[in-house]
């Protein structure tokens, strides 16, 4: 049994959160002031502080508006490592693992949750550096199987349905005008031509009025 | 192992062309039908709640899990090939309904030209030699003779669009360059997106025919000849990768299967994966799976059907030892040769208004084919094959395109300048695309891999496949005109799709594979006749695209859905009368 890890972070600097506990009951974290304290399912409290903070450089909080952290990406990726995707239950894994030509992608053996420890491990004293440093840092890294997985899920955590842990409060589709899933567009589909449609952002349990659970909460 | 009771026919695999088989044979005759399917039961009503691009678009939750099973690849013969570890050039669905669940529904005719290719270039180019690699065979079966099964197809999905040639009558704002249809379409195009709008604005000013893409996502509410009614898209763009959570999209489990249910002739058996088909003297006997509790199991039937996508039919040929292994060296043997995808050709058009890309359906679009084939092609250009050109409304969402950003505009793909120009170019960017025939090769095929097996110890297919100089001048060709289109679009930057380089699994590319099980005229060059049945063990017969010599430009979902109402009328009509080899 692994000790309870807590990700604390400033309570103002999230979009209001609705998370799922292991048990997948839900929780809601409102904005208010003070901090908060998120339950980790996979990182350390200390390996929670390097990602999130590398995640805050590839999509940053700045004056276009939030970035990685208000959107909660860090619990996102927490909840993926923790769940079968980290454990690669669907990636083929069957050896001999060989070098391979660069059309054939990623052969190696280590799983998500292997390729994040290994790269944590690298990022060292990364949260406690000033942002150009930590840039520094990760351009010397952004040819490695580890980055390119860290922006792929910065942008996955960023504008996935709030179910999976991310896009907290829906301020990422709200940033990018995204209104979620919607049931029919048989009505604007051919009447906003070159005008932008941009309803407030629903996600998918509150169009589908049902509660769904994300892939990620598959136990096996 | 368990032996159950003997069945008149078993059939592997619970998709498009399985359950349409199994359809037409327990709907005209009183055979019992078994159909194993290795997947789980689908049905619209679960759709609803996995409108989700993460789980769904991204992490591929309707798809073969590729750790119980994937293929291998190499570029040539003298390589050593890798397995494909994750999915990416092409998703094989599984599932009752298989990948015609999750696929968008785009139902082009091939062109006339296409399955008489080999006798059309004799006729063409006389004697001029053509490159010797190439493979290209006539399929056995003309246009005309399969007009009547493309109309049957038309129906059964309900397809949207606008003909354009009817029995020889062309006809404005439908496609000039296709085959005579006999019939309009059953239902009117879908609405125009915005985008659409721009496309054929923009195709009319450079002189081209655009039509909307015909489209298996109703435009209307429609009643099909087996009385499954079914209502029109709403848009919603959760097409490719999705099922329809209200049955827009013609889908095996709400087209077929509403069908099948009613008859006491049919079982679907879920949770079932085929491992062999048992065989002596030149006779099928039966299919032995594994079972959804892990037993193994023999199915005796009088007849077998394959219907297991392209790649697993010819892997199960292969494994069960049925027909002569194609060798690319001799040029000897049939089964696995072949092997064919798509040529593509991609540019960004980033344009100064939104575009609701959001809104979509997985048709919805618009195409012109006046460069499709070789009709507009002379040798001197180097391309034998043209392809269609067309955009698509099909629904963006942001995970997959976030974050597109004109040359140049930012140094890198993450960090404060980019998240600037991403967020100022978003929904401001059109894709429109170039779809060639891919020829045949013989260097192309599929054998068993020596090195990699699957969960149950069986070996891989490996695919040996790479792009050849002419798919590279095909793909420049392509882009060239692409390049142009977009200029006309007013753009306010163009990010073309780069060169074609070597083959790679890692991009998604389209899941149009062909080939490896082919129909012909004669079993030297083909393992199936032109009605689908195996040359060599007449009570075997072998549906899909696994069929194609080669394959056309436009989605082969309609031309294998007409080839199997071809191959179910020569069952029911002759071979169930009387068994035997048809030809």
């Amino acid at each position: 049994m692994r000790r309870r890890e807590f990700l604390t972070m400033p309570a103002k600097s999230l979009g209001g959160l609705l998370l799922y506990t292991l048990a997948g009951e839900p929780v809601r974290v409102q904005a208010q002031d003070g901090t908060v304290r998120v339950p980790l399912r996979f990182f350390t409290a200390d390996e929670a502080r390097v990602v999130a903070a590398a995640c805050e450089r590839i999509f940053p909080s700045d004056e276009n508006g939030p970035g990685a952290t208000e959107t909660g990406v860090v619990i996102y990726i927490d909840r993926q490592l923790a769940g079968p995707y980290g454990r690669d239950r669907y990636r083929y894994t069957k050896g001999p693992f060989v070098e391979s030509v660069p059309e054939h992608g990623y052969q190696g053996q280590a799983n998500p949750r292997e390729i994040y420890r290994e790269g944590i491990r690298l990022l060292g004293d990364f949260a406690d550096l000033p942002a150009a440093q930590q840039d520094e840092r990760l351009q010397a890294i952004e040819q490695t199987v580890f980055f390119q997985m860290l922006r792929a899920h910065t942008i996955e955590g960023m504008f996935s349905d709030p179910m999976h842990g991310g896009n907290a409060g829906l301020i990422g589709w709200q940033l990018i005008g995204f209104p979620g899933p919607v049931m029919s567009y048989r009505d604007e589909i051919d009447r906003y031509h070159g005008l932008p449609w941009r309803p407030k952002p629903k996600s998918l349990e509150q169009v589908t009025r049902r509660r769904v659970k994300g892939w990620e909460e598959e136990v096996d | 192992m368990r032996r159950l009771k003997p069945v008149d026919v078993v059939i592997v695999g619970g998709g498009w062309t399985g359950l349409l088989m199994a359809k037409e044979i327990t709907s005209r005759t009183a055979l019992s039908v078994v159909v194993l399917e290795r997947g789980p039961a689908r049905k619209t009503e679960d759709y609803a709640t996995t409108m989700d691009e993460l789980d769904y678009a991204i992490r591929l939750r309707l798809m073969q899990n590729i750790a119980e099973e994937t293929v291998t690849h190499r570029h040539s013969s003298a390589d050593r090939a890798g397995p494909i570890r994750q999915h990416g050039s092409f998703l094989p669905g599984t599932g009752v309904g298989g990948a015609g669940e999750h696929w968008n529904g785009i139902s082009y005719r091939f062109l006339p030209d296409v399955f008489t290719l080999a006798t059309h270039w004799r006729e063409k180019y006389g004697r001029a030699p053509l490159p010797e690699e190439l493979a290209v065979e006539d399929w056995g079966v003309t246009y005309e003779e399969l007009e009547p099964c493309y109309w049957r197809a038309e129906q059964m999905m309900g397809v949207s669009g606008k003909a354009g040639n009817l029995r020889g009558r062309l006809i404005e704002g439908g496609n000039v360059f296709e085959g005579p249809r006999s019939q309009e379409y059953p239902t009117p195009p879908l609405k125009s997106s915005y985008l659409s709008t721009l496309f054929r604005k923009a195709a009319l000013d450079l002189g081209y025919h655009p039509y909307p893409a015909p489209a298996a996502n109703l435009s209307e509410s429609y009643t099909n000849p087996d009385g499954i009614s079914r209502p029109g898209c709403a848009y919603c763009g959760y097409c490719e990768r999705f099922g329809c959570m209200i049955g827009a999209k013609a889908q095996p489990t709400n087209t077929l299967l509403p069908v099948l249910a009613r008859k006491k002739n049919f079982t679907l058996r879920t949770g079932c994966w085929a491992r062999r088909v048992t065989h002596r003297d030149g006779r099928a006997e039966g299919v032995v799976y594994v079972g959804p509790a892990g037993e193994e199991v023999l199915q005796p039937a009088q007849t077998v059907v394959l219907a297991s996508w392209t790649l697993n039919n010819t892997r199960l040929l292969l494994l069960s030892g049925i027909g002569e292994p194609y060798d690319a060296a001799s040029g000897k043997g049939t089964l696995g040769k072949n092997l064919t995808h798509q040529v593509g050709a991609g540019a960004q058009v980033f344009l100064d208004k939104p575009l609701n890309a959001f809104m979509g359906s997985g048709s919805l679009g618009v195409a012109f084919a006046d460069l499709d084939g070789d009709r507009a092609l002379d040798r001197s250009s180097g391309v034998l094959r043209g392809g269609h050109f067309q955009t698509g409304s099909t629904g963006n969402r942001p995970i997959a395109t976030f974050g597109a950003t004109p040359p140049g505009e930012a140094e890198s793909n993450w960090g404060a300048a980019w998240k600037k120009a991403a967020l100022a170019w978003r929904d401001k960017v059109a894709g429109v695309g170039f779809s060639g025939e891919h020829l045949s090769y013989r260097q192309n095929y599929m054998d068993l891999d020596p090195t990699y097996t699957d969960k149950h110890g069986d070996r891989l297919l490996r695919l040996t496949l790479d792009w050849t100089e002419h798919e590279r001048r095909q793909a420049a060709y392509g882009g060239g005109i692409l390049a142009e289109l977009a200029k006309a679009l007013g753009p306010k930057a163009i990010n073309l799709s780069p060169p074609l380089g070597r083959y790679t699994v890692t991009r998604y590319q389209g899941t149009h594979i062909q080939g490896g099980v082919i129909m012909g005229g004669s079993p030297e060059r083909s393992v199936v006749n032109p009605y689908l049945q195996h040359w060599r063990t007449p009570n075997l017969w072998v549906v899909g695209a696994s069929a194609f010599p080669q394959n056309g430009s436009g989605n082969p979902t309609l031309t294998v859905l007409a080839l199997t109402y071809r191959a179910a009328d020569a069952f029911v009509d002759r071979y169930s009368k009387r068994p035997g080899a048809l030809l």
